[in-house]
């Protein structure tokens, strides 16, 4: 009655090229609860990933973890083909993997090209090379495709999406090699979510920035994804090209963990006397 | 997924879609525009609010207009106080508060006495130490804010004691006369000459006015007071911001002390207090910066004050008791943080 969650990820598909990241046996555990069980996961040059799975089925520990915030109990990781053990975001930074959070670390209170060039301004000592940022900015944003009404406005008058949009352009900016996008959809509208998906598509376009992506609606994923990868209980438990899978197919899967943890869930009322 | 950030999207478009109809005159649309302008500039509506008064009192007050009176108006809390609020301004937006400046401003003036009649220091070099200790103050509200994170309210207020006390115990609570040498020339440039407040108060102004809105240092100081996590994340040293904003106001306190002692011809232990600093912060509110860090402008502050300045000056004129003057003021600060809070929604929305 339930479909069985199809394992490939010994030798999963994906475009063939450079690896850039890998993960290999990952595990985390906070005091009891464990959030990572075995993640293995590989990401290639220019490639977008999916990572999908229910909340808390661990998707921002492996984020985090990635990142360098956290620090993994066991496993590898490698980035460019060298093992190496992140010691803190500035490290991963250094390193080139970036994440893009919800809260976006943007200043409402300062302007678009402020927030794009914060700590690494322009300066005609001593005061800030306002004319060169502002330039520099739009014409990134405009490569980049991002449309904002202006970038002397302050932040906090953007939408949801321009925020994202900019907090992802000032990443890439920065030279981040490997893009971690945490719910960059969530909580956005079809225009604002059509935005990031645009964005994204331009990134993997251009090849050189390779992107993971956490998301929950499988149809945005499909679209802009190369591959798609499903984490449940703490692992990688799906791995294929979106090519090769459908929403029905993801839907399917994670509607089938749902029923079974419903049928658990009335099994155990059963017992309970009411 | 927890919260709808939809009709964000709305204000996204500054000053969205036209909605005046076109058969407005183009005197009407040329006043809507100005008014627009004003409200978006923050200093703009305190500027018109100290013009207002000006002229109120210099048409009901026959010696409002006078050469002595805009003197009187200038020094003292027009100009003192003023640079004593560039520096809670820039406290406030990277949202951290300094309640023992005023005790550094009565500090100072004794340090620079003793430097100059104990020690034999020469007065240029002795005023110099007087300024640096009172930075050196700043320094210690830092590191007990940043490095042994107690909040500045608390630490700033214990320090207002101890530097309370390290006065009066050292002055045994006389007063004590301007040091001998230092009369004359130096006197003269550091506060009694008629304009020097002021002047001092103008270009330090236009000094941190700029070090606010076009440095580097400005940017990272709006940076942590608006998202502290942020400004962490993108690689800023938020202590080392904070500390240096504490150093700038207890160096300010310092100005500010010994100017007032030149001016007043006397080191008196009961300058300062508390009073200057609530006047500052008064001032900087009502010239459109916001407790919650992250906003305030050092212009607006000094025209916050001159506005005070002229509301006690014109209530003595006019002959109204002083009394009166607290209840201004306190309607003035709570107006004044009312249309802060709404003119910034207005603001962000961009429907201004």
């Amino acid at each position: 009655m339930t479909a069985q969650p199809q394992d490939t990820r010994t030798e999963g598909p994906g475009t063939p090229g450079t690896e850039v990241l890998r993960v290999e046996h990952v595990a985390k555990r906070f005091g009891a609860v464990t959030a990572l069980t075995d993640v293995n996961l590989r990401l290639d040059q220019g490639e977008v990933l999916g990572l999908i799975g229910d909340n808390g089925a661990g998707k921002s520990t492996l984020l985090k973890i990635l990142c360098g915030f956290h620090k993994p109990d066991k496993g590898r990781i490698m980035v460019m083909g060298q093992e190496v053990v992140l010691k803190s975001v500035d490290h991963a930074r250094s390193l080139g993997i970036d994440a893009v959070y919800q809260d976006l670390a943007l200043i409402d209170q300062l302007s678009v090209y402020h927030n794009m060039f914060l700590n690494r301004e322009r300066v005609y000592w001593p005061l800030l090379n306002n004319r060169v940022m502002k330039r520099l900015a739009r014409q990134y944003l405009d490569e980049m495709g991002v449309q904002i009404p202006s970038v002397k406005v302050e932040v906090a008058k953007l939408s949801g999406g321009q925020r994202q949009a900019i907090a992802v352009a000032r990443s890439v900016y920065t030279d981040a090699k490997i893009l971690l996008l945490d719910e960059p959809l969530a909580a956005m509208g079809v225009k604002e979510a059509a935005l990031i998906l645009d964005l994204v598509s331009d990134l993997k376009r251009r090849g050189n920035v390779s992107v993971i992506i956490i998301a929950h609606n499988y149809g945005q994923v499909l679209q802009v994804c190369d591959r798609v990868n499903l984490l449940q209980g703490g692992q990688i438990t799906f791995d294929k090209r979106s090519a090769d899978t459908s929403v029905a197919e993801l839907t399917e899967m994670v509607v089938a963990e749902y029923r079974r943890a419903l049928e658990e869930r009335q099994r155990a009322e059963g017992k309970r006397p009411a | 997924m927890s919260e709808i950030t939809e009709p964000r999207a709305e204000a996204a478009v500054p000053g969205g879609p036209a909605r005046t109809g076109g058969e407005r005159p183009p005197w009407l649309e040329a006043l809507r525009r100005g008014g627009t302008f004003l409200i978006q500039q923050r200093e703009a509506s305190v500027f018109v609010v100290l013009v207002a008064l000006v002229i109120y009192f210099w048409l009901s007050a026959p010696d409002f207009g006078t050469k002595l009176n805009f003197i009187n108006l200038t020094q003292g809390i027009g100009s003192a106080y003023a640079i004593v609020a560039i520096g809670e301004v820039l406290l406030l937006v990277c949202g951290e508060i300094d309640l023992s400046v005023g005790f550094i401003w009565a500090l100072a003036p004794f340090l620079m006495h003793y430097f100059i009649d104990f020690y034999g220091i020469p007065v240029p070099l002795a005023i110099l130490f007087a300024w640096a200790c009172g930075a050196g103050i700043g320094l210690i509200n830092g590191l007990i804010r940043v490095v042994l994170n107690v909040p500045s309210f608390i630490g700033t207020l214990g320090m207002s004691f101890l530097l309370y006390g390290l006065m009066l115990v050292t002055s045994n609570a006389e007063a004590a006369a301007i040091p001998p040498r230092a009369t004359g020339f130096f006197q003269e440039y550091f506060g009694a000459y008629a304009w020097s407040e002021i002047i001092w108060a103008v270009v330090l102004v236009a000094i941190f006015h700029t070090v606010l809105t076009r440095t580097r240092w400005g940017l990272y100081t709006i940076a942590v007071g608006g998202n502290f996590t942020g400004a962490a994340e993108s690689g800023i040293n938020a202590g080392k911001i904070k500390i240096g904003n504490f150093m700038i106001t207890g160096w300010l306190g310092a100005v500010a002390g010994i100017m007032e002692a030149f001016r007043n011809n006397t080191i008196d232990p009961s300058a300062g207090g508390y009073t200057p600093m609530f006047y500052a912060v008064a001032a900087a509110v009502i010239g459109g910066t916001a407790l919650a860090g992250g906003s305030g402008t050092v212009l607006g502050a000094l025209l916050g004050m001159l506005v005070l300045a002229t509301l006690t000056d014109g209530f003595n004129l006019k002959g109204i008791s002083a009394d009166p003057f607290n209840i201004i003021l306190g309607i003035a600060i709570i107006a004044a943080m009312v249309a802060n809070v709404y003119l910034t929604r207005l603001r962000r929305a961009g429907r201004t």
